[in-house]
């Protein structure tokens, strides 16, 4: 550069950094070009029926539906009053809570037990495993079908056997007090040896030598569990609560088949609600916003989760 | 107890002569027994035949003179092999796309970097927390807007992006080493040649694990398929069971209704029993998201 130029100099020296900042980008952008390309598949799917769908879902709870007497119009949170309102969805919400608790707690249970007894890999335990993880493969439409004749009154296969023993039977999917325990059945039946698998492979964590240690120092089963054996599995324990409740809350296949969400929604659960809302009273408005209410609680749930999972291994 | 002690013989969490852990298996056996029940009656209902009456619907001890009648009408009154090829034709369609789908996008994000890459990694991540079940409504409004409502492949899209296969993909992508596609781009390999035939190859195991998960959870899926289908005739396996179900019951034809659901469970269970040690590392897999 020579010294007769000193008007040239400002715009020299702050040109360079604005294009270096412009051709950076490009730059980066070029070089991101493949990896945009090979993610575009994905990325239109996710942005019609997740992103699309959750700002479709929004959108809809804000707006009332069109009547023969009244156009679609802006009615704000409304919607999301309405359905807090509505008795309906109430006493879904509570029906999914009790059916949540009632199913995860014994389902997560069994499958401890499953998965403790049937730790060591031979013939005999494998044998077991299958038939315990059977009812996980099969549909929900097929296990209700066949819990269907099961609970039948009178010549169903429990009031047949349990007739001998006891005098007087309930109506199990036709009292309105009885018939959600009925279908958590069902649930128990056929998540219990799905979360067991879980725990056959959280089990693998545990050291046999401490197992092995602690028993030479006279640990008995239930101190080498409390001691050894539960701290091991607790981050199991944390996916499968979260995988429990949002089986819950997704699994309805069985209301459907068999109560309707009856007698007297006895039986509807919060994604039947919805259902209902939206394909039988085809009111869109309040099935979003029920829809929306779970959707945030689910996620509520989730991220807690999540936090409380990467606290105790450490993470961000 | 001597029974059990062989059975049990070396139980790693509870040793030699501690009653509590076997006690616990004696309980496992039992249960495992009562599990099966379903499936028991199932079977028995379906051979029944229907002049031991009503009152022998429930008995497990199978009737001594077994018929294939309930089979048959089930066969009749059901369009079974059409709801097969349905069902075949959902679970193949979803899967040969969310291949092609987890393939590119795992590659991404496990060998290339870009800018933004933790921005659309949320996204992603975000299809894992919208359970998908619960967007039904709107999904039904956005698939009739494509003018897909009452059509297979309005039961298909919405699954056709896969954030866990897609996670699952990039898992096993990182896992191969970077030496084996330098050498490729020596020889001049283009990004989607070595996508093909080093990637793809080396990555098997991964895709049968996710092919397992997909194919077992859309085979099983009802309510989406219930929303979408209007036509009898385009109707997967679980709808045309519950209808099948429905019209049965009325009847008090229980042995046909055993007979039409062992036939919708049979091809999964015949395919369990085969690849059991397959679908069980599968399913465990599907928990490590």
């Amino acid at each position: 550069m020579s010294l007769a130029e000193p008007a040239a100099l400002p715009v020299a020296a702050s040109a360079p950094p604005r294009l270096n900042i412009a051709m950076r980008f490009t730059t980066r952008f070029k070089a991101s070009l493949p990896a945009y390309l090979l993610l575009l598949p994905s990325l239109i799917f996710l942005a019609l029926f997740t992103y699309g769908a959750m700002g479709r879902v929004i959108i809809d709870a804000l707006y009332q539906r069109a009547t023969p007497k009244a156009p679609l119009r802006f009615v704000g949170l409304d919607n999301i009053a309405a359905v807090l309102a509505d008795p309906a969805f109430t006493g879904a919400v509570v029906n999914n809570l009790i059916y949540a608790v009632g199913t995860a707690i014994p389902s997560i249970g069994l499958a401890l037990l499953f998965a403790l007894a049937l730790a060591r890999t031979n013939v005999v335990t494998s044998a077991l495993r299958a038939a315990l993880f059977l009812p996980v493969l099969i549909p929900m439409v097929a296990a209700s079908a066949l819990f269907l004749f099961i609970f039948l009154p009178n010549v169903g296969l429990l009031d047949y056997y349990l007739g001998r023993l006891l005098p007087v039977l309930p109506n199990w999917l036709g009292d309105p007090d009885i018939a959600l325990y009925a279908i958590m059945i069902i649930t128990i039946w056929k998540n219990a040896g799905y979360y067991m698998l879980f725990f056959l492979a959280g089990l693998q964590a545990v050291p046999e030598d401490v197992m092995e240690a602690a028993h030479l120092d006279g640990a008995g089963p239930f101190m080498r569990l409390r001691y050894i054996i539960l701290p091991e599995l607790k981050p199991t324990f944390l996916f499968v609560i979260v995988i429990a409740t949002l089986n819950a809350v997704t699994q309805v296949d069985h209301v459907f088949v068999m109560t309707k969400g009856g007698p007297s929604n006895a039986t509807n659960l919060v994604l039947f609600y919805i259902y209902q809302q939206a394909v039988e009273h085809y009111d869109i408005g309040m099935a979003s916003a029920a829809t929306l209410l779970t959707l945030a609680a689910l996620m509520a749930l989730t991220a807690l989760s999540f936090r409380t999972m990467a606290k105790r291994e450490g993470g961000p | 107890m001597k029974l059990i002690d062989r059975l049990y013989k070396d139980a790693p969490l509870a040793t030699r002569n501690e009653i509590t852990p076997k006690l616990g298996f004696l309980l496992t056996v039992l249960l495992a027994f009562a599990w099966l029940i379903p499936f028991l009656w199932m079977g028995v209902a379906t051979l029944r035949p229907s002049s031991d009456g009503i009152n022998l619907m429930a008995e497990l001890i199978p009737s001594f003179k077994p018929t294939l009648d309930n089979m048959r009408d089930a066969w009749e009154i059901g369009d079974f092999p059409r709801y097969f090829l349905n069902t075949t034709i959902i679970c193949t369609g979803i899967l040969l796309v969310q291949f092609f789908t987890i393939t590119l996008a795992g590659f991404a994000f496990a060998r290339l970097d870009f800018a933004g890459k933790t921005l659309i990694f949320y996204l992603f991540l975000m299809q894992l927390m919208l359970v998908p079940v619960l967007l039904i409504v709107p999904n039904l409004r956005i698939i009739a807007q494509f003018g897909l409502y009452d059509t297979l492949a309005g039961v298909m899209m919405p699954f056709f992006a896969s954030a866990f296969g897609t996670f699952l993909m990039r898992q096993a992508f990182e896992a191969i080493p970077t030496e084996l596609e330098d050498a490729a781009l020596i020889d001049g390999a283009s990004l989607i040649q070595r996508i093909r035939h080093i990637y793809v190859p080396l990555s098997i195991p991964s895709f049968s694990a996710f092919a397992i998960i997909s194919v077992t959870s859309h085979w099983n899926d009802f309510l989406w398929p219930l929303m979408v289908i209007n036509s009898p005739d385009k109707r997967p396996l679980t709808v045309g069971l519950s209808v099948f179900t429905a019209t049965a019951e009325g009847t008090q034809a229980w042995g046909t209704i055993a007979a039409g659901t062992l036939m919708v469970i049979a091809p999964l269970l015949i395919t369990f029993l085969i690849f059991q040690k397959r679908f069980i590392s599968s399913f465990v897999t599907s928990g490590i998201k």
